[in-house]
């Protein structure tokens, strides 16, 4: 957090007030998140009584049962099928959103109503906006009985709610503007004089694609990319509603431990999501130098 | 672990949402029911108390927390009007309240517990005995309760019966006691016994056992309740009933046990059996009236919901027979916390007393529930809604739900019969296994197959 030139080159104010610009910053970050996560770490090495005493030490009991565990692997292969899937398809269609916002809407004004409008969804609840898929899909859902009506079916479409479909569909209508936003942000940055550039030198829309604004809406699809793993590997409840309880993913397992005050695993567990958390982001920010990209 | 009206931490955003979209639906209800209430109550609703000590009691707040079905705010409003004193109520689903009492005791005054949260509680020592003397109703509460039995019938202690955790030998004891002592670790306030509920006009036939929830005829359109400690107690009903397995005790498997239910779960998954499984009481009564499913694990005031809709629904009366079949029973209580001392405990005592007085066991059996005290919840209902609720007769009377809307024709019976039918055929109640843990895993199995 602090500016990397030494302290002592840096004269003493300076150094005091690069102390005070991190400040509020350091009080809200160490006792809500800091702090917090050494108590779940603490907890992940205690034993347990199995009945919510909690009795302190050292033992790496809690993670041995969690790695070894089958169900640990496939609850992580569920939870990341899940990511992946919904990471795809609010890439595609956020990325054509912003690339349609900054490269067709020619009135900037335009385009930045446009943008608005796509945050005219994300001003109610996630919950709402969820639980309002479940008329449209479900066996007498609005879907079904068209289908129905149209004779294109015979019997209603079962797959369409209570199933791994609902959820990237609630995922992918959540969580597409986290997508669009930083997309649509880098996007805007590029400029379009290189563009005009590159069709005078013969380049196809394809070329001018894949060489000029894919490269250079990187750190946004990367940003975007941070937000939607993220959100999606550490959520149970639209997994929980939408799949019917068909489903479970690596948080909900977690919160049905505390459910049964089995403290340490669910801190252990906690512990590793985090762990593989800090992989994925770290995986994507090497790929991707965001800072540099928007210092550009 | 019973969360019939799930919604979680507030540290996620969407699950708070989720709680207070509940919270209104119930209190809409409650609203209703208390009119209701009120008419049958009249000016009856108050005597009996101290009315000598309303001076210094009146600073007196009492937190009273706990699941919705159970810890409810028309009933706290009620009380407090009638005891002079404010009596706050929250709401937390089953395990956020447990975590609740545990981490934080001093928050609560009145701790909402079932049998199994009582012996957890008193484990943990964040709750006090009560002293039984002080309960004036005490002599009166059904010995379902406070002896194990009713009318020389055994009460099964599969799981953990309320009997079971109701004793301790000394006010600051941690360990349950078996047998009669003059300490109970909580005083039973609301209970009833779950089963199944079904479209009789889909299921074609009536449904009297646990084994029709788990038949392929059902394939894709079961459900089942997705709450580990009570929905694998389901399960095994159904199992049971199948004559797939004879359980040493539903309510405490061994691991063997719990592999074999657990892995017969994933099968039935496999097949397709389950169209859904469901955490809350709205999303069972969603799964019924939008024609998801035609036979689930429900409660009582779920169907009840779902018959509101004009949509038939029975709840199925599956008397134990052969040794098998049998309700779920579920008790909650009230415990008071240990930090309880002076005044504050004595506004503790009135309150409990106040709860077995009859106002409340009159309020919940209005959507379905019963009170310990039947002899006092009698004086707060019309004699109709007695003879349909309690005593399984006819409905001399059209029966209003709580909202005052006509639920019942006058001539229709109470699905499963009489109070005393119910509760005599309960084969197991709600629990917290010793092997919970290794449970809790192999039901996420279960879920991510």
């Amino acid at each position: 957090m602090q500016p990397s030139s030494s302290p002592a080159q840096t004269p003493p104010r300076a150094n005091l007030a690069g102390w005070l610009y991190v400040l509020p910053l350091v009080l809200v970050l160490v006792p809500f998140f800091v702090a917090p996560i050494l108590v779940v770490l603490a907890a992940s090495f205690f034993a347990t009584d199995g009945f919510g005493g909690l009795t302190p030490g050292f033992t790496l009991a809690s993670y041995v049962e969690v790695l070894h565990s089958a169900l640990t692997l496939k609850l992580y292969l569920a939870t990341i099928k899940f990511t992946v899937l919904t990471w795809i398809f609010t890439l595609i269609i956020g990325f054509f959103v912003a690339y349609f916002l900054v490269f067709h809407v020619r009135n900037q004004l335009l385009a930045i109503g446009l943008f608005l409008l796509c945050t005219v969804p994300f001003w109610t609840s996630n919950i709402i906006r969820m639980i309002s898929w479940i008329p449209l899909l479900g066996k007498e859902g609005l879907i079904n009985q068209a289908l129905l009506a149209m004779g294109v079916i015979r019997q209603p479409l079962e797959v369409l709610l209570f199933s791994d479909l609902a959820v990237v569909i609630a995922y992918v209508h959540q969580l597409t503007i986290f997508m669009i936003v930083p997309i649509f942000n880098s996007m805007a940055r590029i400029d379009k004089k290189l563009i005009e550039a590159a069709i005078d030198a013969g380049a196809s829309r394809f070329d001018i694609m894949r060489l000029i604004v894919v490269p250079m809406s990187k750190s946004g699809i990367a940003l975007g990319t941070i937000f939607v793993v993220s959100i999606v590997m550490g959520d149970f409840f639209v997994v929980k509603v939408m799949s019917g309880g068909g489903s479970a993913s690596v948080v909900s397992a977690f919160y049905e431990d505390v459910g049964v005050l089995q403290y340490p695993t669910a801190a252990a567990s906690a512990v590793l999501l985090t762990l593989v958390l800090v992989a994925i982001v770290s995986l994507i920010l090497r790929t991707v130098d965001i800072r540099q990209e928007i210092t550009r | 672990m019973l969360d019939r009206d799930k919604g979680t931490s507030a540290a996620d955003p969407s699950e708070t949402r989720d709680v207070r979209q509940k919270k209104l639906s119930r209190r809409t209800l409650l609203k209703g029911a208390a009119v209701v209430a009120g008419a049958a109550a009249g000016s009856d609703a108050i005597r009996g108390f101290p009315t000598i000590w309303a001076q210094e009691i009146k600073d007196i707040e009492l937190r009273h927390v706990g699941v919705s079905y159970s810890v409810v705010k028309a009933i706290g409003d009620q009380a407090a009007k009638d005891l002079g004193f404010k009596v706050t109520m929250q709401n937390l689903d089953t395990s956020a309240a447990i975590n609740r009492f545990i981490s934080q005791p001093n928050t609560v005054d009145i701790a909402d517990l079932e049998g199994w949260q009582a012996k957890l509680a008193a484990k943990r020592a964040v709750i006090q005995g009560i002293e039984v003397k002080k309960i004036k109703e005490f002599d009166n509460i059904l010995p379902i309760f406070t002896k194990g039995e009713i009318d020389g019938h055994k009460i099964p202690r599969q799981g953990i019966s309320p009997y079971e955790a109701m004793y301790i030998s000394k006010p600051d004891a941690t360990d349950l006691h078996d047998g009669v002592t003059e300490w109970a670790t909580f005083l039973p306030q609301v209970y009833n016994a779950d089963s199944i509920g079904y479209r009789p006009d889909l299921v074609g036939h009536e449904v009297t056992e646990w084994k029709d929830l788990i038949d392929p005829k059902f394939k894709g359109k079961a459900a089942i309740l997705d709450v580990p400690a009570i929905g694998i107690m389901d399960a095994a009903l159904c199992f049971e009933s199948a004559g797939l397995i004879k359980y040493g005790n539903k309510g405490n498997m061994t691991k063997e046990e719990i592999d074999f239910t657990c892995n017969k779960l994933i099968e039935l998954k496999k097949q397709g059996q389950f169209r859904a499984t469901w955490t809350t009481f709205d999303q069972s009564v969603q799964l019924m009236a939008a024609g998801e499913v035609v036979i689930q694990s429900m409660w009582s005031p779920a169907v009840a919901a779902v018959r509101v809709k004009e949509i038939p629904c029975v709840y199925a009366p599956v008397n134990v027979k052969n040794g098998k079949e049998g309700y779920r029973g579920w008790c909650n209580g009230m415990g008071l916390m240990k930090h309880l001392s002076g005044k504050k405990l004595d506004a503790a005592y009135e309150y409990l007393n106040w709860y077995l007085s009859g106002w409340q066991g009159g309020f919940v059996a209005r959507y379905g529930y019963y009170s310990p005290v039947p002899s006092t919840a009698k004086k707060f209902l019309t004699p109709a809604e007695w003879a349909f609720w309690y005593e399984g007769q006819p409905a001399p009377e059209v029966v209003n739900d709580p909202y005052g809307v006509p639920m019942e024709k006058a001539g229709t019976k109470r699905d499963g019969g009489s109070f005393l039918d119910r509760v005599k055929n309960i084969s197991c109640w709600n629990t917290l296994m010793d092997e919970a843990a290794y449970m809790n895993k192999r039901w996420n199995d279960f879920k991510v197959a």
